[in-house]
Protein backbone atom coordinates (compact mmCIF):
# COMPACT_ATOMS: atom_id res chain seq x y z
CA UNK A 1 0.00 0.00 0.00
CA UNK A 2 1.52 2.94 -0.84
CA UNK A 3 1.27 6.01 1.47
CA UNK A 4 0.76 9.89 -0.18
CA UNK A 5 4.80 10.26 0.97
CA UNK A 6 5.83 7.10 -0.33
CA UNK A 7 4.33 8.22 -3.41
CA UNK A 8 5.51 11.97 -3.80
CA UNK A 9 9.34 10.34 -3.51
CA UNK A 10 8.84 7.33 -5.99
CA UNK A 11 7.80 10.16 -8.39
CA UNK A 12 10.48 12.60 -7.29
CA UNK A 13 13.42 9.41 -8.02
CA UNK A 14 11.55 8.34 -10.84
CA UNK A 15 12.14 12.06 -12.42
CA UNK A 16 15.52 12.87 -11.82
CA UNK A 17 16.38 8.86 -12.94
CA UNK A 18 14.61 9.60 -16.14
CA UNK A 19 16.16 13.57 -17.00
CA UNK A 20 18.96 12.71 -15.20
CA UNK A 21 18.55 15.46 -12.65
CA UNK A 22 20.72 15.29 -9.34
CA UNK A 23 17.68 14.00 -6.81
CA UNK A 24 18.48 16.24 -3.75
CA UNK A 25 18.16 19.37 -6.20
CA UNK A 26 14.26 18.28 -6.75
CA UNK A 27 11.90 19.38 -3.84
CA UNK A 28 8.13 18.18 -3.44
CA UNK A 29 7.08 21.75 -4.29
CA UNK A 30 9.43 22.52 -7.45
CA UNK A 31 7.23 23.42 -10.70
CA UNK A 32 8.24 20.10 -12.24
CA UNK A 33 8.62 21.89 -15.95
CA UNK A 34 11.43 24.13 -14.76
CA UNK A 35 12.91 21.29 -12.18
CA UNK A 36 13.42 19.28 -14.52
CA UNK A 37 13.68 21.88 -17.70
CA UNK A 38 11.43 19.82 -19.69
CA UNK A 39 8.56 20.57 -22.77
CA UNK A 40 5.44 19.08 -23.20
CA UNK A 41 6.14 16.46 -25.02
CA UNK A 42 8.87 15.21 -22.92
CA UNK A 43 5.65 15.77 -20.05
CA UNK A 44 3.92 13.08 -21.47
CA UNK A 45 7.43 10.86 -21.45
CA UNK A 46 7.06 11.50 -17.86
CA UNK A 47 2.83 10.66 -17.73
CA UNK A 48 4.01 7.40 -19.47
CA UNK A 49 6.97 6.43 -17.12
CA UNK A 50 4.35 7.44 -13.75
CA UNK A 51 1.49 5.07 -15.53
CA UNK A 52 3.90 2.04 -15.93
CA UNK A 53 5.46 2.37 -13.00
CA UNK A 54 2.04 3.00 -10.65
CA UNK A 55 -0.07 0.72 -12.94
CA UNK A 56 -2.19 3.69 -13.23
CA UNK A 57 -4.10 5.69 -15.78
CA UNK A 58 -3.60 9.17 -15.51
CA UNK A 59 -5.71 11.53 -18.47
CA UNK A 60 -4.18 14.01 -19.39
CA UNK A 61 -6.93 16.39 -18.25
CA UNK A 62 -6.88 15.70 -15.08
CA UNK A 63 -2.93 16.94 -14.96
CA UNK A 64 -4.46 20.36 -16.19
CA UNK A 65 -3.15 23.10 -14.03
CA UNK A 66 -0.81 21.06 -12.32
CA UNK A 67 2.97 21.62 -12.29
CA UNK A 68 4.11 20.77 -8.83
CA UNK A 69 5.18 17.07 -7.53
CA UNK A 70 3.10 17.63 -4.68
CA UNK A 71 -0.34 17.76 -6.93
CA UNK A 72 0.73 15.09 -8.73
CA UNK A 73 1.43 12.78 -6.37
CA UNK A 74 -2.17 13.63 -4.92
CA UNK A 75 -3.66 12.97 -8.66
CA UNK A 76 -2.11 9.13 -8.55
CA UNK A 77 -2.65 8.65 -5.17
CA UNK A 78 -6.00 9.00 -6.13
CA UNK A 79 -6.37 6.56 -8.40
CA UNK A 80 -3.87 3.78 -6.23
CA UNK B 1 12.89 4.76 -57.59
CA UNK B 2 14.11 2.21 -54.91
CA UNK B 3 15.42 4.66 -52.37
CA UNK B 4 15.01 8.79 -51.69
CA UNK B 5 15.73 11.38 -49.58
CA UNK B 6 13.50 14.23 -48.81
CA UNK B 7 13.07 17.45 -46.19
CA UNK B 8 10.65 14.89 -44.41
CA UNK B 9 11.29 11.55 -45.19
CA UNK B 10 13.51 8.69 -46.44
CA UNK B 11 12.86 5.26 -47.86
CA UNK B 12 15.09 2.46 -48.98
CA UNK B 13 14.59 -0.96 -49.81
CA UNK B 14 16.48 -4.22 -48.75
CA UNK B 15 15.88 -7.47 -48.51
CA UNK B 16 11.97 -7.47 -49.72
CA UNK B 17 11.67 -4.87 -46.87
CA UNK B 18 10.93 -1.35 -47.39
CA UNK B 19 11.53 1.07 -44.54
CA UNK B 20 10.12 4.92 -44.89
CA UNK B 21 11.53 7.03 -42.24
CA UNK B 22 9.67 10.08 -41.17
CA UNK B 23 12.62 12.64 -40.19
CA UNK B 24 11.29 15.81 -39.82
CA UNK B 25 11.64 18.37 -37.08
CA UNK B 26 10.33 18.53 -34.44
CA UNK B 27 7.99 15.67 -34.18
CA UNK B 28 7.49 14.80 -38.26
CA UNK B 29 4.06 17.22 -38.44
CA UNK B 30 2.59 16.50 -41.63
CA UNK B 31 2.17 19.61 -43.88
CA UNK B 32 2.61 20.32 -47.54
CA UNK B 33 6.06 18.99 -47.70
CA UNK B 34 5.27 15.92 -45.77
CA UNK B 35 2.49 15.37 -47.91
CA UNK B 36 4.54 15.93 -51.02
CA UNK B 37 7.03 13.27 -50.07
CA UNK B 38 4.49 10.89 -49.20
CA UNK B 39 2.77 11.39 -52.61
CA UNK B 40 6.01 10.77 -54.30
CA UNK B 41 6.23 7.50 -52.24
CA UNK B 42 2.84 6.53 -52.94
CA UNK B 43 4.06 7.12 -56.71
CA UNK B 44 6.87 5.22 -56.45
CA UNK B 45 4.90 1.92 -54.66
CA UNK B 46 3.77 0.51 -57.61
CA UNK B 47 7.85 -0.19 -58.80
CA UNK B 48 8.80 -0.80 -55.12
CA UNK B 49 6.07 -3.55 -54.13
CA UNK B 50 7.30 -5.44 -57.41
CA UNK B 51 10.76 -6.39 -54.62
CA UNK B 52 9.25 -6.05 -51.64
CA UNK B 53 6.66 -8.08 -49.51
CA UNK B 54 6.90 -6.03 -46.48
CA UNK B 55 6.64 -2.15 -45.66
CA UNK B 56 7.76 -0.26 -42.00
CA UNK B 57 6.90 2.62 -41.39
CA UNK B 58 8.85 4.59 -38.62
CA UNK B 59 10.43 7.70 -37.26
CA UNK B 60 13.79 8.83 -36.55
CA UNK B 61 13.19 12.05 -34.21
CA UNK B 62 13.32 10.94 -30.90
CA UNK B 63 10.08 12.79 -29.45
CA UNK B 64 8.26 10.10 -31.26
CA UNK B 65 6.39 8.99 -34.16
CA UNK B 66 4.54 11.76 -35.16
CA UNK B 67 2.71 14.96 -33.54
CA UNK B 68 -0.06 14.94 -36.65
CA UNK B 69 -1.18 17.63 -38.81
CA UNK B 70 1.19 20.88 -39.04
CA UNK B 71 -1.17 23.25 -37.08
CA UNK B 72 1.19 26.59 -37.50
CA UNK B 73 1.21 25.87 -41.11
CA UNK B 74 -2.70 25.29 -41.36
CA UNK B 75 -3.25 28.44 -38.97
CA UNK B 76 -0.95 30.87 -40.94
CA UNK B 77 -1.92 29.24 -44.23
CA UNK B 78 -5.65 30.41 -43.47
CA UNK B 79 -4.41 33.46 -42.84
CA UNK B 80 -3.34 34.59 -45.61
CA UNK B 81 -6.60 33.51 -47.67
CA UNK B 82 -10.15 34.49 -48.08
CA UNK B 83 -12.41 31.91 -46.23
CA UNK B 84 -13.52 30.15 -49.86
CA UNK B 85 -9.98 30.04 -50.95
CA UNK B 86 -9.14 28.34 -47.39
CA UNK B 87 -11.95 26.30 -47.58
CA UNK B 88 -10.84 24.81 -50.77
CA UNK B 89 -7.20 24.51 -50.01
CA UNK B 90 -8.24 22.51 -46.89
CA UNK B 91 -10.30 19.99 -48.71
CA UNK B 92 -7.21 19.59 -51.48
CA UNK B 93 -5.04 18.58 -48.85
CA UNK B 94 -7.37 16.22 -47.31
CA UNK B 95 -8.01 14.89 -50.42
CA UNK B 96 -4.60 14.51 -51.22
CA UNK B 97 -3.63 12.96 -47.52
CA UNK B 98 -7.14 10.29 -47.91
CA UNK B 99 -5.53 9.30 -51.27
CA UNK B 100 -2.23 8.71 -50.09
CA UNK B 101 -3.41 7.27 -46.87
CA UNK B 102 -5.68 4.90 -48.55
CA UNK B 103 -2.92 3.54 -51.31
CA UNK B 104 -0.69 2.23 -48.08
CA UNK B 105 -3.96 0.96 -46.50
CA UNK B 106 -4.25 -1.60 -49.47
CA UNK B 107 -1.33 -2.12 -50.84
CA UNK B 108 -0.32 -5.10 -51.43
CA UNK B 109 2.42 -6.22 -48.55
CA UNK B 110 2.10 -6.47 -45.43
CA UNK B 111 2.81 -2.97 -43.73
CA UNK B 112 4.24 -2.34 -40.05
CA UNK B 113 3.94 1.27 -37.82
CA UNK B 114 7.24 0.96 -35.50
CA UNK B 115 5.90 3.37 -33.27
CA UNK B 116 7.76 5.04 -30.04
CA UNK B 117 6.31 8.26 -28.51
CA UNK B 118 4.11 10.71 -29.71
CA UNK B 119 1.80 9.46 -32.02
CA UNK B 120 -1.00 11.95 -32.14
CA UNK B 121 -3.78 13.28 -34.51
CA UNK B 122 -2.32 13.19 -38.20
CA UNK B 123 0.40 10.35 -36.49
CA UNK B 124 -2.00 8.37 -34.98
CA UNK B 125 -4.17 8.33 -38.23
CA UNK B 126 -0.52 7.55 -39.88
CA UNK B 127 -0.46 4.82 -38.01
CA UNK B 128 -3.49 3.08 -38.40
CA UNK B 129 -3.37 2.50 -42.07
CA UNK B 130 -0.69 -0.47 -41.07
CA UNK B 131 -1.56 -3.49 -40.96
CA UNK B 132 0.53 -4.12 -37.47
CA UNK B 133 1.06 -1.83 -35.13
CA UNK B 134 4.69 -2.17 -33.07
CA UNK B 135 5.02 0.13 -30.17
CA UNK B 136 7.23 0.46 -27.49
CA UNK B 137 6.06 1.15 -24.31
CA UNK B 138 6.69 4.66 -24.16
CA UNK B 139 4.32 5.06 -27.18
CA UNK B 140 1.20 7.69 -26.62
CA UNK B 141 -1.69 7.70 -28.85
CA UNK B 142 -4.34 10.52 -28.85
CA UNK B 143 -6.61 12.41 -31.06
CA UNK B 144 -6.39 15.85 -29.76
CA UNK B 145 -8.89 17.41 -32.71
CA UNK B 146 -11.87 18.00 -30.61
CA UNK B 147 -9.52 20.88 -28.17
CA UNK B 148 -9.32 22.74 -31.62
CA UNK B 149 -13.40 22.42 -32.91
CA UNK B 150 -12.24 19.38 -35.38
CA UNK B 151 -12.47 16.18 -35.49
CA UNK B 152 -9.74 13.83 -37.25
CA UNK B 153 -9.31 14.61 -41.05
CA UNK B 154 -7.12 11.63 -42.03
CA UNK B 155 -9.11 9.17 -42.03
CA UNK B 156 -8.82 7.98 -38.56
CA UNK B 157 -12.31 7.80 -36.81
CA UNK B 158 -13.46 5.13 -40.00
CA UNK B 159 -9.99 3.13 -39.37
CA UNK B 160 -9.74 3.42 -35.99
CA UNK B 161 -13.86 1.93 -36.05
CA UNK B 162 -12.66 -0.60 -38.24
CA UNK B 163 -10.32 -2.12 -35.78
CA UNK B 164 -11.59 -1.48 -32.53
CA UNK B 165 -14.95 -1.37 -30.57
CA UNK B 166 -16.50 1.87 -30.34
CA UNK B 167 -16.77 2.57 -26.75
CA UNK B 168 -12.89 3.08 -27.19
CA UNK B 169 -13.03 5.05 -30.28
CA UNK B 170 -15.10 7.25 -28.57
CA UNK B 171 -13.06 7.81 -25.78
CA UNK B 172 -10.13 8.74 -27.44
CA UNK B 173 -11.82 11.22 -29.71
CA UNK B 174 -14.30 12.96 -27.43
CA UNK B 175 -12.41 12.64 -24.55
CA UNK B 176 -8.91 14.25 -26.56
CA UNK B 177 -7.39 11.98 -23.99
CA UNK B 178 -3.55 10.00 -24.80
CA UNK B 179 -2.86 6.98 -23.68
CA UNK B 180 -0.21 4.87 -22.99
CA UNK B 181 0.52 1.66 -25.67
CA UNK B 182 -0.15 -0.90 -22.42
CA UNK B 183 -3.44 0.53 -23.07
CA UNK B 184 -3.26 0.24 -26.25
CA UNK B 185 -2.48 -3.45 -26.33
CA UNK B 186 -4.82 -4.30 -23.96
CA UNK B 187 -7.48 -2.80 -26.25
CA UNK B 188 -6.66 -4.19 -29.09
CA UNK B 189 -4.74 -1.85 -31.11
CA UNK B 190 -1.24 -2.50 -30.78
CA UNK B 191 -0.01 -5.55 -31.96
CA UNK B 192 3.26 -5.93 -30.11
CA UNK B 193 4.55 -4.39 -26.95
CA UNK B 194 7.95 -3.71 -27.22
CA UNK B 195 11.11 -2.23 -24.90
CA UNK B 196 12.18 1.36 -25.23
CA UNK B 197 13.87 2.17 -28.54
CA UNK B 198 13.03 -1.59 -29.74
CA UNK B 199 9.83 -1.11 -31.88
CA UNK B 200 12.32 -1.07 -35.22
CA UNK B 201 14.20 -3.65 -34.14
CA UNK B 202 10.89 -5.92 -33.74
CA UNK B 203 9.59 -5.06 -37.17
CA UNK B 204 12.13 -5.49 -38.51
CA UNK B 205 12.34 -9.49 -37.43
CA UNK B 206 8.79 -9.52 -37.74
CA UNK B 207 8.81 -8.13 -41.22
CA UNK B 208 11.65 -10.94 -41.98
CA UNK B 209 9.17 -13.52 -41.06
CA UNK B 210 6.61 -12.40 -43.10
CA UNK B 211 9.09 -12.55 -46.23
CA UNK B 212 8.61 -16.57 -45.91
CA UNK B 213 4.86 -16.58 -46.40
CA UNK B 214 3.76 -16.73 -50.20
CA UNK B 215 2.97 -13.64 -51.26
CA UNK B 216 -0.07 -14.29 -53.10
CA UNK B 217 -1.69 -15.45 -49.83
CA UNK B 218 -0.52 -12.95 -47.48
CA UNK B 219 -2.07 -10.37 -50.29
CA UNK B 220 -5.51 -12.63 -50.33
CA UNK B 221 -5.37 -12.46 -46.38
CA UNK B 222 -5.32 -8.88 -45.99
CA UNK B 223 -7.88 -8.21 -48.50
CA UNK B 224 -10.21 -10.64 -46.87
CA UNK B 225 -9.91 -8.96 -43.57
CA UNK B 226 -8.89 -5.32 -44.17
CA UNK B 227 -11.58 -3.85 -46.47
CA UNK B 228 -11.67 -0.02 -46.75
CA UNK B 229 -14.36 2.01 -45.61
CA UNK B 230 -14.36 4.25 -48.32
CA UNK B 231 -18.12 5.87 -47.52
CA UNK B 232 -17.27 6.70 -44.17
CA UNK B 233 -13.66 7.79 -45.50
CA UNK B 234 -15.48 10.17 -47.57
CA UNK B 235 -18.02 11.24 -45.15
CA UNK B 236 -15.01 12.76 -42.90
CA UNK B 237 -13.84 14.76 -45.30
CA UNK B 238 -17.39 16.73 -45.59
CA UNK B 239 -18.06 17.10 -41.49
CA UNK B 240 -14.03 18.27 -41.64
CA UNK B 241 -14.56 20.77 -43.89
CA UNK B 242 -17.89 21.71 -42.68
CA UNK B 243 -16.27 22.64 -38.96
CA UNK B 244 -13.03 24.08 -40.44
CA UNK B 245 -15.48 27.42 -41.82
CA UNK B 246 -16.38 27.79 -38.15
CA UNK B 247 -15.13 30.60 -36.25
CA UNK B 248 -14.04 28.16 -33.06
CA UNK B 249 -11.77 26.44 -35.27
CA UNK B 250 -9.67 29.79 -36.24
CA UNK B 251 -9.59 30.52 -32.75
CA UNK B 252 -8.88 27.29 -31.37
CA UNK B 253 -5.64 27.18 -34.31
CA UNK B 254 -4.46 30.63 -32.90
CA UNK B 255 -4.76 29.64 -29.24
CA UNK B 256 -2.33 26.95 -29.93
CA UNK B 257 -0.11 27.94 -32.31
CA UNK B 258 0.83 31.09 -30.10
CA UNK B 259 0.25 29.51 -26.66
CA UNK B 260 3.63 29.30 -24.97
CA UNK B 261 2.47 27.19 -22.17
CA UNK B 262 4.34 23.95 -21.19
CA UNK B 263 1.29 22.44 -21.58
CA UNK B 264 -0.14 23.93 -24.57
CA UNK B 265 -1.42 20.15 -26.05
CA UNK B 266 -3.93 20.40 -23.29
CA UNK B 267 -7.68 22.39 -24.39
Amino acid sequence: MHTAEHTLEEILNLAAAHFKVPRAKLTPDDDFFKALKIDSLQALDLLTKLEHHFHVELPDYELQGVSDFRTLASRIQARL
Amino acid sequence: MKNFQGAALSWDTKDGVIELALHRAPCNEIGTVTLEELEKFVTALPVLQEQAHSLILHSTMKSGFCAGADLSELYYGAQKLQSQEAARGIRDFLQRIHKVMNTIDAAPLTTIAALHGVTFGGGFELALVCDLLIADKMTRFCFPELRLGLIPGFGGIPRLKRDLGNGVVRDLLLTGRSFNATKAQQVGLVSQLVGEGEALRVARGTAAQLGKFDRQTAIAAKKFIKPIPYDELKQEIEIFCDLFSKPAVQSGLKKFVESTEALSYLP
